[in-house]
């Protein structure tokens, strides 16, 4: 079971409240799917500067592997506070870490409700379904 | 959720022996295919360095057969049919009359047949077009995909792993772009051209659909001492792109010509071929060119893809066609259509990603190539 401490989006982000942030990161699921289980398969992250203002759904930045390109989504709107800068040269913590080290970016958002994200069980059952 | 549909997803004969080797598979031009069995780059490295096996089962195989054969492919060819001797191999396309591209294709001039391997992503429209156009020749077509499979053996160890199992083929003496008949793991009469899409030395063979699944288990054990392995499809696609060699939907498609993309070679205006069909205005391309493909090299993070952006002197004037890694060089690397004005000894050039810009710098296709040694 994947971290019960946040929600996800269909597209494989993640989501926690941490004070007055939402902390976003990619999850193991996003990570295997782009590399293949090969952490030199990806190539580079590209992430906002701080400052940016995004919606909910909207692309924040890209990650890319060495066959494709994949669109980072912000799972809730508002101001983008803090980036997580030391990824861009370190993709491995990406593998290593998704649910910590591996945090993108922080969010000051506009409300703290996450409850349109699915939660850790509901997003294994999406996986579950997607696998079929 | 799968759905089932009458144009489902073809399998070549060697599906099984795939999910086996546990690939990743993929649709790709209508069939399921292995893109690859592990990393990669790892793979782009086995077949740089030793060798690779490659099922390409999905590609089209039509033999066209009839007293007018060569005249008829001489009117839906670009290159000139007549003229390549029994045994030999050329690149050509079909185009429509505007000179835009249909598909490419190898034809193989044989005793008393021609045979043509084409994409699989367009064998159903190329079948049709040369149907339309047989017309008033005395020919037949027919399509052998489903019945002949595909493999490659490709890379600097192909011949030394091939050869043990071949009778009446001689490797060392097949020629690039030659082929010939032999007896290949005691099957009689199949067909091998020293032909590729990686720019190394190596093998394409037809073998019967029901032996293929054989003759690649036999190679591939044989070869395995040697660094022989399977080989998917995203690392083909970068073996043809360092070898500088054209993929249909990329360098050519039905906006970009071949004359444009390098490819005047395929392409024949000798007189004796007479008129065909996108000759005219492929000459008159030929003569004033607007557009031509170069090869970049970045060293920036960014890989170039299809579709970004290319900017000379800081003018955004050309698009990419095809990007990668690059193991072979180190680097990341695309070809690009740029105005035919530009000056490549002299010009900057970056890749415009999304508005952000990446320093690039032109080089000379083919990237690698050792096909000829």
């Amino acid at each position: 079971m994947r971290p019960n401490d946040r929600r996800y989006t269909e597209t494989h982000e993640w989501a926690k409240i941490e004070g007055d942030m939402v902390v976003v990161g990619i999850t193991d699921h996003a990570v295997q799917a782009l590399s293949n289980g090969n952490v030199d398969d990806l190539v580079y992250c590209d992430l906002p500067e701080g400052g940016l203002q995004v919606e909910a759904g909207q692309t924040f930045g890209e990650i890319e592997s060495v066959k494709a390109v994949s669109d980072l989504n912000a799972p809730v709107s508002g101001e983008v506070a803090d980036v997580n800068t030391a990824i861009e040269d370190h993709l491995e913590v990406l593998s290593k870490d998704p649910w910590g080290a591996g945090w993108m970016i922080k969010i000051k958002p506009q409300s703290k409700n996450l409850d349109h994200l699915m939660d850790a069980r509901k997003y294994e059952e999406f996986l579950a379904a997607q696998a079929h | 959720m799968q759905t089932a549909s009458p144009a489902a997803i073809q399998r070549t004969p060697l599906h099984d022996v795939h999910v086996a080797l546990s690939a990743k598979l993929v649709e790709f031009g209508g069939w399921l295919m292995p893109v690859q069995y592990g990393p990669i780059l790892d793979e782009v490295r086995t077949v740089r360095s030793t060798a690779g096996l490659f099922d390409l089962s999905h590609m089209g195989r039509v033999v066209v057969r009839g007293k007018d054969r060569v005249a008829y492919l001489d009117r839906i060819c670009t290159n000139h049919v007549a003229k390549i001797p029994q045994g030999s191999i050329r690149y050509s396309l079909f185009c429509k009359a505007d000179g835009m591209p249909i598909d490419d294709l190898l034809v193989y001039q044989g005793v008393d047949e021609v045979f043509l391997c084409v994409n699989a992503s367009n064998t159903a429209v190329d079948l049709a077009w040369m149907r339309e156009h047989a017309k008033g020749f005395d020919v037949s077509i027919e399509d052998q995909t489903q019945a002949i499979a595909m493999i490659a053996v490709q890379g600097q160890e192909s011949a030394a792993i091939l050869q043990p199992f071949c009778q009446g083929l001689e490797l060392a003496k097949l020629g690039y772009y030659k082929f010939g008949f032999g007896a290949v793991c005691g099957i009689e009469g199949m067909r091998v051209s020293r032909t590729g899409y990686t720019g190394e030395l190596g093998y394409e063979l037809y073998v019967p659909r029901a032996k293929v699944v054989e003759v690649w288990n036999v190679l591939l054990a044989a070869g395995a001492p040697r660094g022989l392995k399977p080989i998917g499809l995203g690392a083909r696609d970068t073996l043809r792109l360092e070898a500088g060699m054209p993929l249909y939907g990329h360098e050519i498609d039905a906006t970009h010509d071949p004359v444009s993309a390098g490819l005047s070679f395929g392409v024949s205006f000798a007189p004796e071929k007479g008129d065909w069909i996108g000759k005219s205005a492929l000459a008159a391309i030929a003569a004033a060119p607007r557009w031509k493909l170069v090869g970049l090299r970045t060293e920036g993070p960014r890989v170039p893809r299809q579709g970004h952006g290319v900017a000379v002197d800081g003018a955004l004037v050309g698009e990419v066609a095809s990007g990668s890694v690059s193991p072979t060089l180190g680097t990341n690397i695309g070809t690009a259509f740029v105005p035919a004005s530009v000056d490549e000894a002299r010009a900057k050039v970056e890749i415009d990603i999304k508005g952000k810009r990446q320093e690039a710098s032109f080089c000379a296709l083919p990237f690698h190539s050792r096909t000829r040694r």
